[in-house]
């Protein structure tokens, strides 16, 4: 085709021999400066495969004059996180957990941090929205086997609950009931603590599981079953059953009762860490005001956002 | 292009050096029409950041500001926030059919009169004349040995470009910053990396561009030209040389002795020696040719000269150019300009505009945005009742604080707090104050009696306590446990 090379008569510019249909194509020269770009991303690139790793060899690729690597960028950057994050992490670790709630701008970087560990270390039994199973408490609701304030939540989870080689850990223990009662007698009793969240009506059957409460169950439970959380002994008249509230349910906890268990994190996560965890449990939803003898947070005037009381 | 006399050999080379232009001063309307474009142009660039208007102590008072750190674009009375970008993207259609418009009614007339390419070349080239002289000046030192005198006006030269080139930058980032503040931050060293990497950039390509591609970046780099040729038609106006008038050509003393035997162009080259892409618009029609006109003001003056009457160049549509050729009168220049595309264009163009004004003075300036929080779906609370989490949103986009009122309704005994409020004292109704200018992200908790359908459809709605009515509402869904039997539970 090389041969069919002529002058293009109206542009004066060979044609590159080529003929479709009648129709040629022109070999228009290129622009210089274009040529020059193009030497001009070669010398680029040799610079850039002697500053960055480039070539591959067999273990390895070539590791660059400036010992640049994503990895190592990622731990500075990882470094300058950490010293940005300093002032937040130094006064978290300063304040006491009594007082955190008090100070917003701390607990909502509190709450934003525990919102970030939490997905990491307790999504693997309270679920990722916090919302718990059977056995493993949904921590959004205003139900707590020991406590929702933040001293409570922050002790549970530095401590954790029935961890043997822990002294502070939390422990209760309920009595497994089967032998000790007999199965009449328990399905009295279950009828009974049924019926005092209303999932039952009272009858004579639940009259005499009222009877054996009060023998067996209210020492812990509390005389009105409403529990006390220094056992903690679960409230048996609200609406939140942490095994399920059913028959059948009831009546395996009542003869095997239930051991659950939480890891402590004091071993674990560092302290700063953990205030976060609490706070962020604190601030689902069901979080408790201090006990009485801390002292209570005077409400910030200039706080963005307030209830309207009734 | 015109073709060089090198390129015709069988062995052309593979690369074609930039031929030297230097385009002569011409004077004359088109050129004074350049120069009051160029005038209006620099100046709405260069002025335009400097503007003050006043919003109230809680916006900047920059009249023209694009605040990409705090997501808002402002221009004059208008706040645009980043949701409402589609007014944007409305502005940039309206200067695409604007292109169209100008480019389906006069050509290239952007290119020509308009595009910063030209305009910037322009004064380039007025620079250049300034220190060089005029184009056999230009010449002339082009070709001359390096020696004192062409190394300082080399680089006396370079040195204006660069100041040009320089502002250029730096007027460009006063855009994005209170003009002000940027100026004495930037000579401080104070300023944002990315304001000395842009105007290191722009000083760059302007200077490139401007000093030494000039008409390399119309011909090769833009895409413009070549959509434009396929947006014009036979009715476009084009600057165009009347070979029917002008051919044959002859100089003007051979054209005196035999007046039949030429036309009206004498050969003289003024419309090559004036043109700033050096082409030969008598090759007719070209990707080349700006359509700057300034071939006409050269061929004009020519004309006055040797007593001929204008227009041997001048801009003239396809159309016109068979009717003159055949010896008729051409169209008047309003009837070329109005015509159905054109109107089409022109129709578009408006209506945007239009609904864009219309949409401007209906939008509210206060909204709500509420989301259901879907993890978990619901929590049932210790007396039985189902509480919904929500991330409401309001947006106060006025410069002023406001209070606003959030009302939960048509949701039996439902009640409403937040995580810093307690349920024990929620109702229906709950405040917040909202920054200025600013979003108010908060959760909301809602909770209702556990009777009721597995989805039950409210309402969360704001209004502001500003008198003015301003407020928004957002339907949303109360989700409760399915099939709930209560001998299960």
């Amino acid at each position: 085709m090389t041969e069919n090379k002529r002058i293009d008569e109206p542009t004066g510019t060979q044609t590159v021999g080529h003929e479709w249909d009648g129709i040629e194509e022109l070999d228009t020269p290129m622009p210089r400066w274009w040529v020059f770009t193009f030497w001009g991303t070669i010398v680029w690139a040799l610079a850039y495969i002697v500053l960055y790793p480039a070539i591959p060899m067999v273990n390895s690729a070539t590791q660059g004059v400036w010992n640049w690597s994503s990895r190592g960028q990622f731990e500075q950057e990882l470094q300058a996180e950490a010293v940005r994050r300093a002032p937040i992490t130094s006064a978290l670790a300063a304040i006491p957990v009594e007082q955190l709630a008090g100070d917003e701008r701390l607990y909502q970087a509190a709450v934003e941090g525990g919102r970030a560990a939490f997905k990491v270390h307790c999504v693997q039994c309270h679920g990722s929205g916090a919302a718990g199973s059977a056995g493993y408490p949904n921590l959004n609701d205003d139900d707590w086997l020991w406590g929702g304030d933040m001293p409570a939540i922050h002790y549970t989870l530095t401590n954790g609950i029935r961890q043997p080689d822990h002294d502070e850990t939390r422990f209760s223990q309920m009595p497994a009931f089967a032998g000790v009662l007999s199965n009449g007698e328990i399905d009295a009793v279950t009828s009974y603590v049924r019926s005092l969240s209303g999932l039952e009506k009272a009858s004579p059957k639940s009259a005499t599981g009222a009877a054996l409460f009060s023998n067996n169950c209210a020492s812990c439970h509390g005389v009105d079953g409403k529990g006390l959380r220094e056992f903690g002994a679960p409230n048996l008249t609200d609406g939140i059953w942490l095994y399920g509230g059913d028959k059948a349910s009831l009546t395996t906890t009542v003869n095997n009762a239930r051991y659950g268990v939480m890891p402590r994190w004091n071993n674990r996560l560092d302290p700063v860490t953990i205030k976060m965890l609490a706070a962020y449990v604190h601030s689902l939803g069901g979080g408790e005001a201090n006990p009485a003898p801390a002292a209570t947070p005077v409400p910030d005037p200039a706080k963005v956002a307030s209830n309207v009381k009734p | 292009m015109s073709s060089p006399e090198h390129l015709t050999g069988p062995n052309q080379p593979l690369y074609e050096a930039r031929k030297g232009v230097y385009p002569k001063a011409v004077d004359g309307f088109f050129r004074r029409l350049k120069w009051g474009i160029m005038a209006v142009t620099l100046a709405i660039y260069y002025i335009t950041p400097w503007l003050r208007w006043d919003r109230g102590p809680y916006a900047p008072d920059q009249a023209v500001l694009i605040d990409l750190a705090n997501r808002r674009f402002y221009m004059f009375q208008i706040e645009i926030w980043p949701h409402e970008f589609y007014y944007v993207v409305g502005l940039l259609v309206m200067a695409g059919i604007g292109l169209f418009l100008v480019t389906s009614a006069v050509g290239r007339a952007w290119c020509g009169y308009a595009c910063p390419q030209t305009v910037w070349t322009d004064l380039f080239q007025h620079v250049e004349r300034y220190i060089d002289g005029d184009r056999n000046a230009q010449t002339r030192l082009e070709t001359a040995p390096w020696g004192p005198q062409k190394i300082a006006k080399r680089l006396g030269k370079w040195s204006v470009w660069l100041f040009i080139a320089f502002w250029t930058g730096g007027a460009w980032i006063m855009y994005f910053a209170d003009a002000p503040t940027l100026v004495r931050d930037f000579w401080s060293g104070e300023a944002a990396p990315v304001a000395y990497a842009t105007v290191g950039i722009l000083t760059a390509t302007t200077f490139i561009f401007g000093g030494f591609m000039r008409e390399q970046v119309c011909i090769y780099m833009c895409p413009w030209p070549r959509i434009q040729t396929a947006m014009m038609d036979e009715k476009s106006l084009l600057v165009t040389y009347k070979e029917w008038r002008g051919e044959k050509r002859g100089s003007l003393k051979a054209a005196q002795a035999d007046p039949a035997a030429f036309g009206d162009c004498i050969d003289c080259n003024q419309c090559v020696a004036v043109c700033p892409t050096g082409i030969d618009i008598r090759e007719g029609p070209q990707i080349g040719c700006i359509t700057c006109a300034l071939c006409i003001d050269a061929c004009d003056n020519v004309m006055a000269q040797i007593g001929k009457p204008r227009g041997l160049i001048d801009y003239c549509t396809l159309d016109d150019a068979e009717v003159e050729k055949a010896g008729g009168t051409s169209h008047p220049v309003l009837k070329t300009l109005f015509r159905p595309r054109t109107l089409i264009y022109f129709g578009i163009w408006v209506s945007i505009g239009l609904a864009m004004l219309f949409t401007l003075g209906q939008r509210t300036r206060l909204d709500l945005a509420v989301q259901p929080d879907r993890n978990p779906v619901y929590v049932r609370l210790s007396d039985g009742s189902i509480r919904n989490n929500y991330t409401l949103k309001i947006r106060n986009m006025e410069t002023r604080p406001r209070i606003v009122d959030v009302y939960v309704e048509g949701l039996p005994g439902a009640v409403v707090w937040t995580p810093a409020g307690k349920r024990e004292f929620a109702t229906q109704h709950i405040h917040f104050a909202v920054a200025p200018d600013a979003v108010h992200k908060v959760q909301l908790f809602v909770a209702a009696p556990a009777e009721g359908p597995e989805h039950s459809e409210f309402t969360i709605s704001t209004i502001a306590r500003t008198g003015d009515e301003s407020g928004d509402s957002d339907a949303v869904v109360f989700e409760r446990p399915e099939n709930e039997e209560e001998e299960e539970e």
